[in-house]
């Protein structure tokens, strides 16, 4: 065979059935026995040796009102799932839930209790289905949630731009010192971002793992985490490659890169922080917004770190800050408002993600160089440290 | 916003959306302290008081719903005695024979809520076994369940019929033959290993021996207090007198003002160390383990041990709704609940 199309005729039985019956004829095969195993199978059998393995998740409990709980419940088991009854702290209590009382898989509920709640103390509810098992969520302090409206958009907006716009915006404003400085003073700068974003990018993989356990199962929280992870750089490296065919990347694209990548972990930072913030699993005190201000003015450096030999416009810069900052807010609001556990693993491991393609872009920067100015010359080696010291230190502020 | 600084720091701590995982105690101890503190130590009760005024609201604490109709039925069995198959042995003394059959059954212990018994002829309790002092009795029991069974009963008898090495097979029988001694309320049940579980999943019942000269004619009840771990943690999610949850609470028991009401009250709880009977509105004669007919305790409240029993005599000075319960709170709140409906009397 020298040559080299490929034979694409089929010889045989096959030889008369139209190329797209190929493709699809298998998954009508598929389909069928999902049916006859749905309706006759070993689904049935299955389902009369073992006992029914139930599973309930309640998402989100809030405090609407003085006196009125709501419990937000999924069913993230294999089977349809009857809550029974509902106990509040260790007493059944009357309730009203939105639709039968029979939750069929992956299906929702919301369940109002009439339940004179005390602000400040713990309320665990506990649902009770009909086979006698339970399942519970606490709420370790009880405080009226926030309802949509101006005053908490307006309120979960400031949070937003307290913990994530204003301290990147003041992070940019140290570009006038790196553009004054040294070359090797400025990778140094760069090691350190690297540093930085290592460090968030850890950090954001610990959230997205530890509230994956919160997911329902059927929604497969690790599995999300990883598809965040892996995802998230192979989608932002595709782009990359759209618009720059050749490989090329200019210091504004790897600065643009950073700041995508740091706006997604804020954005699951948001997330978090508007779902401490309404569930009162964190009060914002001003310490702790302190903290943030810290923690994450060392995000704008990390921005900037590649532009010390750039000139980019006011324009440029403040597109960067926003979409460093911005998702911060955004976060808030979702969180604030609906919280999902799915989302919130999505969100941060996207960030952990972005940041891991981030730091590898910038690691690509230092190999071009020689070794005594590459990422792992004693002064950036002692930059790489600093920044994942710097993160380790502010973080310590910042408890929520 | 400082004075939330400082009672968060401990749930911060716990918060299950931790940020940064680990509080840095060091660094926020001293700040939260300075500035928060001292407001929070006022401000707290009071938000409390504010936040209960404002709930003026019905709340109930409550099951939803009932248990199906055509199962076992709490309010029947208050007043169903066996008295067993009677006859007269050539002694002239008399002979009762029960029947006793123990079976799995799934049985209803709240509102929805299904739990897989193993029980005394289908019911949780076990028929109220009735006989007088100085009877013959004789038990038949087969065991139709998949566990080994006994019937061990409280009381004065030979070796033979006490329940408790004599272990029945599933398919077995085996027959419990013993006279009814000491009177007073006593108690069944099984008494195969692992004790906890075949006590907790429902193999037990009232064995009253009434005195030879009886009791003063009176509205008897039986009443056991029981308690179910639906969820197998060794903690009760159920709590109850006579199995359902609420039940005398959605169903209040009837008696007239000035009637005299005989309980006969048992506690088979599991798990719990004790449980109790209080009575709203009223003081009863407690007669402990009723095999004492003249000295008695003045009382609302009576708290027995697992297996402990007592007669209790009393009649309602006054017409209306009263609740009786468990005075641990948490037994009550998870079901241990019900009412007398006091009516007035028929000569009023």
């Amino acid at each position: 065979m020298h040559d080299t199309t490929v034979d694409r005729t089929v010889t045989g039985w096959g030889a008369r059935v139209p190329l797209w019956l190929r493709g699809v004829l298998p998954l009508l095969l598929l389909a069928l026995v999902v049916m006859v195993v749905f309706r006759f199978g070993p689904a049935n059998l299955a389902r009369d040796v073992f006992p029914p393995v139930e599973e309930l998740t309640i998402q989100r409990l809030s405090f609407p009102q003085p006196g009125v709980i709501h419990a937000t419940v999924v069913n993230g088991g294999p089977e349809p799932v009857t809550i029974a009854q509902v106990m509040v702290d260790q007493a059944y209590w009357v309730h009203n839930m939105n639709g039968a009382r029979t939750v069929e898989r992956l299906g929702r509920r919301d369940i109002t209790i009439r339940y004179p709640w005390v602000t400040g103390e713990p309320v665990t509810v506990t649902l009770v289905t009909s086979t006698g098992l339970t399942f519970s969520h606490v709420t370790d302090v009880a405080v009226r949630t926030p309802t949509p409206g101006a005053r908490y958009l307006l309120t979960f907006a400031l949070i937003g731009i307290y913990v994530g716009v204003i301290p990147v915006f003041i992070g940019l404003l140290w570009l006038p010192f790196l553009r004054g400085i040294d070359r090797k003073w400025v990778d140094f700068f760069l090691a350190l971002t690297i540093g930085l974003l290592v460090f968030l990018g850890v950090d954001a993989m610990a959230e997205a793992l530890e509230t994956a356990s919160l997911v329902p199962s059927a929604f497969q929280g690790i599995s999300l985490a990883l598809l965040g992870v892996v995802g998230a750089p192979l989608i932002i490296s595709a782009i990359g490659k759209l618009r720059h065919a050749d490989g090329a990347r200019t210091p504004l694209y790897v600065a643009t890169l950073v700041a995508l990548g740091i706006g997604l972990h804020n954005l699951g930072e948001g997330l978090a922080i508007g779902t401490a913030y309404a569930s009162g699993a964190v009060a914002l005190g001003a310490f702790l917004v302190i903290g943030f201000l810290l923690h994450n003015t060392t995000e704008g450096l990390g921005i900037i770190a590649p532009l010390g030999r750039e000139r980019p416009t006011v324009t440029q810069l403040a597109l960067l800050g926003l979409l460093a900052g911005g998702p911060t807010i955004i976060g808030a609001w979702i969180g604030g408002f609906t919280y999902s556990p799915a989302l919130t693993t999505l969100f941060f491991a996207l960030g952990a993600g972005a940041v891991i393609q981030v730091v590898w872009e910038l690691w690509k920067m230092f190999r071009r160089r020689d070794a005594a100015a590459g990422l792992f010359s004693p002064l950036n080696t002692a930059g790489l440290l600093l920044g994942m010291l710097i993160m380790y230190a502010t973080g310590l502020l910042v408890p929520a | 916003m400082s004075r939330d600084g400082l009672p968060r720091l401990a749930d911060l701590a716990r918060a299950r959306m931790s940020r940064r995982g680990l509080l840095g105690a060091a660094a926020l101890g001293g700040v939260g302290l300075a500035t928060g503190g001292a407001a929070v130590a006022l401000q707290t009760p009071a938000a409390h008081l504010g936040e209960q005024s404002d709930t003026s609201m019905h709340h109930a604490m409550a099951s939803v719903g009932d248990i199906r109709p055509g199962g076992f039925d709490p309010t029947a069995y208050l007043t169903d005695f066996d008295y067993g198959k009677v006859s007269t042995l050539p002694t002239g003394r008399t002979l009762r024979e029960y029947y006793i059959v123990a079976e799995d059954r799934e049985i209803e212990v709240a509102p929805g809520v299904f739990f897989a018994a193993w029980t005394y002829n289908g019911q949780v309790p076990g028929p109220t076994l009735r006989a007088t002092e100085g009877d013959k009795v004789r038990v038949h029991f087969t065991n139709k369940g998949l566990h080994p069974h006994t019937i061990h009963f409280h009381g004065i008898h030979g070796a033979t019929a006490d329940g408790a090495f004599e272990q029945v097979s599933p398919g077995g029988t085996y027959t419990y033959d013993f006279d009814a001694e000491p009177f007073g309320l006593q108690l069944y049940h099984c008494h195969a290993v692992p004790l906890k579980k075949h006590i907790h999943k429902g193999l037990y019942g009232a064995f009253i021996i009434d005195p030879r000269q009886g009791r003063p004619p009176a509205h008897e009840l039986v009443m056991i207090m029981n308690a179910f771990d639906t969820n197998f943690d060794d903690d009760n999610e159920v709590y109850a007198v006579n199995s359902v949850a609420f039940h005398y609470q959605k169903h209040p028991i009837r008696i007239r003002q000035n009637e005299l009401v005989r309980v006969y009250l048992g506690n088979i709880t599991e798990f719990d160390l004790v449980n109790s009977l209080h009575i709203h509105g009223n003081f009863f004669k407690l007669f402990r383990t009723g095999t004492d007919l003249e000295r008695f305790e003045w009382t609302d409240i009576v708290t027995m041990g697992q297996g402990e029993r007592a007669v209790l005599e009393f009649s309602y000075k006054h017409t209306g709704p009263f609740m009786f319960h468990a005075h641990q709170s948490e037994f009550a709140e998870l079901g241990w609940m019900g009412i007398f409906q006091v009516e007035p009397a028929l000569n009023a």
